[in-house]
């Protein structure tokens, strides 16, 4: 684990924004050449962005208009009128008001119980010696590599099994999801945090519990706090991770006993748009999938060092 | 300080291990013995056929096709999103104009950057459901709308995209398309990663290689991509797990999930039709541990092939 000393460090330091110079001087490639190379960057540079840029702009913007527009002028970036009523029916009649009210209870008991249990597990499995710590440790790591689609299965017949004695954690229960996510996101997370408090010098914890401190206050008041860039790495992959999952909701979410499904955004936006051929409310579509990605992507342009390092930090470990 | 060692570990590992060993350990240790029986899911008969399942997974031309397809995204996804990635690093890094400090990086690539790394914080099925849209295979579709302006596509005669099976040097054009969605979604990602990497290198040994009358494609290919190859292998690897994982589009983006006429079949679409459509869990989760299997096996393979001594800096 020789790469595991360098990954979270990176994590907080976030690039520089503008790439370093090559110094000295090149004989090469000067003048011209490098003149109409920078054109031929440039040029190219753009016409990616515009590949990035306008599928999103035409999906804002198709937004706004109404049906009658969306049908004659498909391709037309410029509403006639801004046509707010197409978010709001997609928000009532869509549903998604709901989608997003069931997104966010899950998720906010998700993220935290996944960063708080899979950071103490990572602590007791990477500063405390006992036996089967090994074996424990790979049991979690196993999980990155296994196949979701596997588990289908008997995981629905888990949940639903477990349904019949506990109503709570039966299907299409947000308590369910929960503890669903947190089982899922611990691999992860316990992969990387464990390579995290690897990191931390041992003469810390080691003054606090001279001073008094129990194992469990020196985690929490010492150690945690001393975590917190890989904290806010792995809290971002598990937002992102977690708001864009959307196998296990459609597996489990399942209505049972005729009562309404409480689905969360990624599987409402699947189901409204596999539906849409029936009601071809088209400007009401662009409607619900504005306002799944304007969010995320807000939360992305403010943060954006912050998610550029979470998330390649999670990649170059 | 031993006193309260195991209660303390006992107590921070209850929990997690609890719920892992619930809701992921167990159902893949259920999924590996049902996969030898004949259980349907609905019923509670079921009854031990051995390795009958397996046996049966040989010969299904469905599952052959699949494996194929899931082979065609294990090359191309990170083939073609690993060279658009590296070629757009290489153009922000280097693809700057020449001033007395040397080569620098284009004008503005800190606001390129934020914008191609745009697709990766949308979730995959904000990407299908959008990548729906634009490929329409009316006017109003934004490929086929505007193409037809320019009088490019006959308006009787549209691009079918996600519902052609028609193949394209020999595989089917529904893949092609997904591919070219996948690619569009990942090569932002990648190339902010590459970035960073290619600035972790010490300027020292751009220098060196300046000093000895490099120019810029010189340094880049004999300097900084060699130097990548960690970084490189490494995206390689996590590429290959998305490639066996475009479920997603395929089940959004093309008819009855895996068609037209199973033409964009994978792993996954398969097993779960006969799960959930056809009601063969034991045959379904005899795949799923096949399907897992190979990913093991390709896990270990990519780590061996990629596995090299790390340069230190």
């Amino acid at each position: 684990m020789s790469t595991a000393t360098h990954g979270p460090v990176r994590a907080d330091q976030a690039p520089p924004s503008r790439p370093a110079p090559v110094r000295g001087s090149d004989t090469r490639g000067r003048g011209w050449g490098g003149r109409i190379f920078n054109g031929f960057s440039h040029a190219f540079l753009v016409v990616w962005a515009v590949m990035v840029l306008y599928p999103l702009l035409w999906v804002v913007m198709s937004a706004f208009k109404d049906d009658s527009q969306v049908i004659r002028e498909p391709l037309s970036l410029i509403p006639h009128k801004l046509h707010w009523g197409n978010f709001a029916r997609a928000w009532g009649e869509g549903h998604l008001g709901a989608f997003f009210l069931n997104t966010v209870l899950v998720m906010v008991g998700s993220v935290t119980l996944t960063m708080l249990l899979g950071s103490m597990a990572a602590y007791a499995l990477a500063r405390y010696e006992f036996p089967g710590n090994r074996l424990i440790y790979y049991m979690f790591l196993s999980g990155l590599t296994l196949p979701i689609y596997l588990a289908a299965v008997p995981l629905f017949k888990g949940v639903y099994n477990t349904g019949i004695s506990f109503p709570l954690l039966g299907p299409n229960k947000h308590l369910m999801l929960i503890l669903v996510y947190v089982a899922w996101s611990l691999s992860f997370t316990i992969f990387f945090m464990h390579s995290f408090f690897r990191t931390l010098p041992d003469s810390i914890a080691e003054a606090a519990q001279v001073d008094g401190a129990s194992h469990t206050r020196t985690f929490f008041s010492v150690m945690l706090p001393m975590a917190r860039p890989g904290l806010i790495s792995i809290g971002i992959f598990n937002v992102l991770g977690q708001w864009n999952q959307w196998y296990l909701p459609t597996l489990l979410m399942q209505s049972v006993a005729g009562e309404p499904k409480h689905q969360v955004i990624a599987q409402g936006l699947i189901e409204l748009s596999v539906n849409q051929g029936y009601k071809s409310d088209w400007s009401g579509l662009f409607a619900g999938v504005t306002m799944a990605m304007l969010p995320v992507l807000i939360v992305y342009i403010v943060f954006q060092r912050q998610v550029q390092s979470g998330l390649t930090a999670g990649v170059s470990k | 300080m031993r006193h309260g060692v195991a209660r303390f570990v006992t107590g921070f590992l209850a929990l997690p291990v609890a719920l892992y060993l619930f809701y992921v350990v167990w159902p893949f240790a259920q999924a590996a013995g049902y996969s030898l029986t004949d259980w349907g899911g609905y019923s509670d008969s079921q009854h031990f056929v051995g390795l009958d399942n397996y046996v049966r997974l040989l010969s299904d031309e469905l599952i052959r096709k699949a494996f194929w397809h899931n082979v065609f995204f294990l090359v191309t996804v990170p083939l073609f999103t690993i060279a658009l990635a590296l070629f757009l690093a290489f153009l922000l890094n280097v693809g700057g104009r020449e001033d007395r400090a040397g080569i620098r990086g284009v004008f503005g690539s800190g606001l390129y950057k934020v914008i191609f790394f745009f697709p990766q914080v949308l979730s995959l099925v904000v990407v299908a459901v959008m990548w729906q849209q634009i490929y329409r295979s009316d006017n109003q579709g934004l490929i086929n709308g505007l193409l037809m302006k320019v009088g490019l596509v006959d308006p009787e005669n549209p691009i079918a995209f996600t519902a052609d099976p028609e193949p394209f040097l020999g595989v089917p054009a529904v893949l092609w398309w997904l591919l070219l969605i996948a690619v569009w979604s990942g090569a932002g990602f990648y190339m902010v990663l590459f970035s960073a990497a290619m600035q972790s290198i010490p300027k020292d040994i751009y220098e060196a290689a300046i000093l000895d009358g490099a120019g810029r494609f010189h340094t880049f290919f004999k300097v900084t991509l060699p130097l990548l190859r960690e970084t490189i292998s490494v995206a390689w690897v996590y590429l290959g797990f998305i490639a066996l994982d475009m479920y997603a589009l395929v089940f959004v983006m093309t008819p009855s999930q895996g068609g037209p006429n199973h033409a964009s079949e994978i792993f996954a679409s398969v097993l779960n039709f006969t799960a959930f459509q056809k009601g063969q869990f034991g045959y379904a989760c005899a795949m799923g541990v096949a399907l897992a299997i190979f990913t093991i096996l390709l896990a270990a393979l990519q780590l061996r092939i990629t596995r090299r001594d790390r340069i230190e800096f």
